[in-house]
């Protein structure tokens, strides 16, 4: 069986956010990016299934500055092939032509499952997996937080809101956008990283396909107004924990 | 704009809410441009549940044994035929489970823009604010060409202008070839409600990525002990298995309205703001002064979680 996991990088939302001089975007000189933790957790299910039927797990970006070290570290938590697709991406790339430039590599590729994280920060034209699988025309499930093969097929989990779930019986190939693994995603030492870096090697595909826009331009970023916002609290911690503890007897909580 | 058609969501029987939001939403763009909204509904034997989707001009309803409960497959193809048969030019979805698998299906198959996450929507139909970056960020984006779908929030909009209405004609739509469906549908399973129902604890101490890891939760069960509350969390929490999915606040999880709701590292992504901004009193606490959470809460404390927490155990 094959896996095929896409991931890729986002902004480090830890940082604070600006605006660049254009106002149409982030202002990328002091991003830190790392791997969408959806991405990790539709890494973290191949990896599982692959530890379950000794499938073979292959990890695809989208080529970009800093994507080796990711698609390092996928091998080194157990990736068996690690894919760079390769074309003239800009420093934002829409979902749309993501999922255009993917479908052109993968649908060369064997393929049973092919996963990804069910979203991202900044996917403003809409979700990767859905959009993927319609390139591909192959049938898809997202918000999974389960998957079992049995065989040709696999039982899917899908959640909805209020902690419903659905489960659905999928004849394979099938795309999946991942919501939850199984278990939290592994983590590997850098070193561990290092020491893959010398024996595996990522390959280059270069992306084919038409180039498809996101039918839609961004005309400005804006920072949310807030909404009248909290009353800081400031101080010492034990100031401020002694300020709660003072509001909570002030409303009849404590 | 000629139309707009709404994409409308039911779960065993009963539209969801955010129907509603994306009905009235819809009806005010509709009327503002002169065109007419159109109310999509895909099921099994439910045709009656057009009745109550009156604030529509129309409701177009595609019967199939196959959408007798949602199916990713026999749903994003449906819909996708229905909107080709149509071309609107603006297609309301909503940012849910069922709506990430059909407003994608809708774009690639109908040629449509997309744009996800959205909080509002012009006038005219034309300019769509996109809340990005964990509800960091507002993004803003126009229109081009062959007409867009949206994927609304959920709380975006209010529902009232979507309830109420007239009976408004419903047009059968024959449902494309679905034999030879590749995803079944099986069952639907209910959530777990043994244990603490965490809608029902007048006091929440929730927590979210800021707690780092597992071996840091002891900490706040204490808290929540001496506190006299139950313990939530935000989706990270819940995805790592640190606590179990009937503690988890948000839009996949559970809505609380506690009296009193402790928000501890906890940023306040707008899935997650969606599940506890009616709660009445909100006071959180993260080491990020531009969490949005501070915009919902009454009270804020910027500072780190490590020295507050003991110290608010240890006055308590």
């Amino acid at each position: 069986m094959n896996i095929i996991v896409a991931i890729k990088q986002v902004p480090d939302l830890v940082e604070g956010l600006e605006i660049d001089s254009s106002g149409k975007d982030l202002d990328r000189e002091w991003l830190k990016f790392k791997l969408n933790e959806f991405d990790d957790h539709a890494l973290e299910e191949a990896l599982v299934l692959k530890e379950e039927t000794g499938a073979t797990v292959t990890a695809i970006a989208l080529n970009a500055d800093g994507i080796d070290k990711i698609l390092f570290t996928a091998a080194a938590k157990g990736a068996d092939r690690i894919i760079s697709v390769t074309g003239d991406f800009g420093d934002v790339v829409s979902s749309h032509e993501a999922a255009s430039a993917l479908a052109s590599v993968i649908s060369q590729l064997d393929h049973d499952i092919v996963m990804t994280g069910v979203q991202a920060v900044d996917d403003r034209d809409g979700q990767l997996a859905v959009l993927l699988a319609h390139h591909l025309k192959m049938p898809h499930v997202s918000v999974v937080t389960g998957v079992k093969v049995n065989g040709s097929s696999a039982t899917i989990t899908k959640e909805y809101g209020g902690g419903m779930v659905a489960e659905f019986e999928a004849e394979l190939p099938v795309v999946l956008g991942i919501q939850a693994a199984s278990q939290t995603p592994r983590y590997v030492p850098v070193a561990k990283v290092r020491q893959i870096m010398r024996s595996a090697s990522i390959e280059e595909i270069a992306a084919g396909g038409d180039s498809a826009g996101a039918g839609s331009s961004v005309s400005r970023f804006f920072k949310p107004e807030s909404g009248g916002g909290a009353q800081m609290i400031e101080g010492s911690a034990a100031d401020q924990a002694g300020k709660i503890v003072e509001l909570l007897k002030e409303k009849g909580i404590k | 704009m000629s139309q707009v058609f709404v994409i409308t969501e039911h779960i065993n029987g009963q539209f969801e809410d955010i129907t509603f939001e994306m009905l009235g939403k819809g009806k005010e763009v509709a009327s503002s441009t002169g065109g007419e909204l159109v109310a999509v509904l895909m099921g099994s034997g439910q045709k009656d549940l057009a009745s109550q989707l009156g604030v529509a001009d129309k409701v177009i309803y595609a019967d199939h044994a196959e959408l007798a409960n949602f199916n990713p497959e026999a749903h994003s193809k449906t819909a996708a035929a229905i909107v080709a048969a149509n071309s609107p030019k603006l297609v309301i979805a909503a940012s849910s489970s069922m709506g990430m698998e059909i407003a994608p299906a809708i774009s690639v198959d109908c040629n449509m823009s997309m744009i996800a996450y959205v909080s509002n929507i012009s006038a005219d139909g034309q300019t769509l604010v996109s809340q990005l970056y964990g509800g960091k960020m507002n993004v803003e984006s126009a229109v081009e060409g062959n007409g867009c779908v949206a994927c609304v929030l959920p709380g975006a909009f209010s529902g009232d202008a979507g309830q109420g209405g007239g009976s408004p004609a419903v047009e059968d739509f024959t449902a494309p070839d679905l034999s030879g469906l590749k995803i079944k549908f099986k069952q639907l399973i209910a959530p777990d409600s043994s244990g603490v129902d965490i809608t029902q604890q007048g006091i929440l101490v929730s927590v979210g990525r800021g707690i780092q890891n597992a071996d840091n939760l002891p900490m706040v069960e204490e808290l929540a002990a001496k506190i006299g509350g139950a313990i939530s969390c935000s989706r990270p929490i819940v995805d790592n298995k640190w606590l179990p999915k009937s503690r988890q606040v948000g839009k996949s999880g559970l809505k609380v309205k506690p009296k009193f709701y402790l928000a501890l590292g906890i940023s306040g992504a707008p899935e997650h703001i969606e599940g506890m901004k009616d709660a009445e009193l909100i006071i959180a606490v993260n080491s990020d002064p531009n969490a949005p959470i501070f915009d919902y809460a009454h009270y804020g404390v910027v500072g780190d979680l490590f020295d507050i927490i003991p110290e608010l155990t240890g006055k308590l």
